[in-house]
Parts: structure tokens; sequence; C-alpha cells
């Protein structure tokens, strides 16, 4: 990887803008990425660092969230730590199909079927002492993509 | 961060017309603008998301939320958007199945 950023976060719902701002910075100056594919990575790092700022709500700790990026001629790397309790990503709650009425009972639930879908890989890595969330966006997926390269 | 809020009256519906980003930050502000307004007795509510620059999934599950609400009070819930990088959002969550999404407040406003 040739561009590396690294930027610790205060554990505050103030600061997932400015992780949004800092790697799509990146992503804009030293990838080739369209803006399309830009745009998605900066909802995959938001829904990221909303469940990192979460997991730290909810475990009391003072502790900063770390967000790195890496880009080189292949692909840009963003990797979103936490010191949260963690969470199986395996056994996620179900929800109610979006047609089913209930469904509107949750509000919740969206934000990793988003990163799934909006990142070419995604890698969740968490144990009881922190989660980290790698997520990749690859450049030759962009030229197989939407063609606006 | 701003975020803009606007509401205003538009044959029979409270318009709310939403500038800026939508984020864990900024959603509290525009669930509670929302709450407000069903308090108010405002059960036909047009959403108009044409000013918003980023939205993810809290911005979705405000949205959500407030449709719930107002079809508990037998109103509902419309959207306004054409902007393909908020409506893929929706997409991909299959929230389009969920909500009317209209090209323009006229269009809502007449459905």
């Amino acid at each position: 990887m040739s561009e590396a950023v690294q930027l610790e976060i205060p554990a505050g719902p103030e600061f997932v803008a400015l992780a949004r701002l800092v790697v799509s910075a990146m992503a804009s100056a030293e990838t080739q990425l369209s803006d399309d594919r830009v745009d998605d990575l900066k909802i995959a790092v938001s829904e990221a660092c909303t469940n990192a700022i979460e997991a730290h709500d909810a475990s009391a700790t003072d502790e900063r969230v770390l967000v790195s990026c890496w880009a080189d001629h292949e692909r840009l790397e963003v990797c979103i730590e936490d010191r949260g309790s963690g969470f199986d990503v395996s056994n996620l709650p179900e929800h109610p199909p979006l047609t089913d009425p209930e469904r509107l009972k949750f509000e919740r639930g969206l934000g990793i079927p988003l990163i799934r879908a909006l990142v070419d890989e995604v890698e969740f890595s968490s144990t009881g002492e922190g989660t980290a969330v790698r997520l990749v966006m690859r450049h030759d997926a962009d030229l197989d993509g939407d063609g606006e390269f | 961060m701003d975020l803009g809020l606007d509401v205003t009256e538009r044959d029979g519906y409270a318009v709310l017309a939403v500038r800026g980003e939508v984020d864990v930050y900024t959603a509290p502000r525009f669930r509670e603008r929302l709450i407000e307004l069903v308090s108010e007795g405002k059960h036909r509510i047009v959403v108009d998301l044409e000013g918003v620059d980023f939205l993810d999934s809290t911005g979705l599950g405000v949205l959500v939320g407030g449709l719930k609400r107002l079809r508990s009070h037998e109103g509902d819930l419309l959207l306004v958007c054409t902007q393909s990088r908020i409506l893929k959002v929706f997409e991909i969550t299959g929230l389009t199945k969920v909500f009317s999404i209209y090209d323009s407040v006229d269009a809502a406003v007449s459905s």
C-alpha cells in the first residue's frame, strides 16, 4: 500500500462526518474511484463508525475509534476499529421481510446489509475486546461496473 | 454540521424539506421534528429529500419510525427524491417497497 492515513476520533456521533470526510478525500485524491463509488464508500464508513460509536457507548469506554485508510493502484482499504464489547456478525437478529407490515417495528438493522451491498469486500473481526471492520473498494470493480470511467 | 428542517403547508400536507447530511449525529433532530409534526396533528406528511447531501441507515430509521407513527394515526408519509445516490440506499434496503417516492412535491401532494 503506497499511501496511508490514520485518524483517531472520539466516540461521539458528531465525529462520524469527519471520518467520512477524511476517507472520501483520500479516495478522491489517491484513487481513480468514480464519484458514485466514493459516495458508496462514505455510506459504508458512516455505518461502520456509527456501529463503533454505539459499541463504545454500550461499553461505557472513552477510548477512541481508529479509522485507517490505505490506497494503491489496485484498491482502497479502510479499517474501523473500536474497543466495544464485540458482536457476532453471523448471529444478527432476523427482521421480517420488507413486505410484512411487522417490518415497520424495526427502525434499525439496515447498516450491515448496506455495508455489504456497497463495498467490494467486507470483513468483520470481533472479539470481547473490540471489533474491526475492514472495507475494500477495488479499482477494477469500478472499471467493470457502471462504465463511468 | 447543519441540518435544515423547514416545514410548509401544501394541499393538506405538511411538507418537511430536509437539507444537509442525515447521520447518527443529525438524525435525532430529524426524528424530533417529525414527532412534533405528528403531535401537532399533522398526519399527512411529505418529506422532501431533494436537499439532502448524505443519508445513511440512521436516516432510514427515522423515516421508517415516522411512517409507522403516521400509519398508527391512519396518516401517511410520502417521500420526494430524485437523487440517485439517495435513492440507492432505499433500493438496496428494499424500502422502495415500503415508501411511496415521488419526483416532486407537486406529484406527491396530488397523488
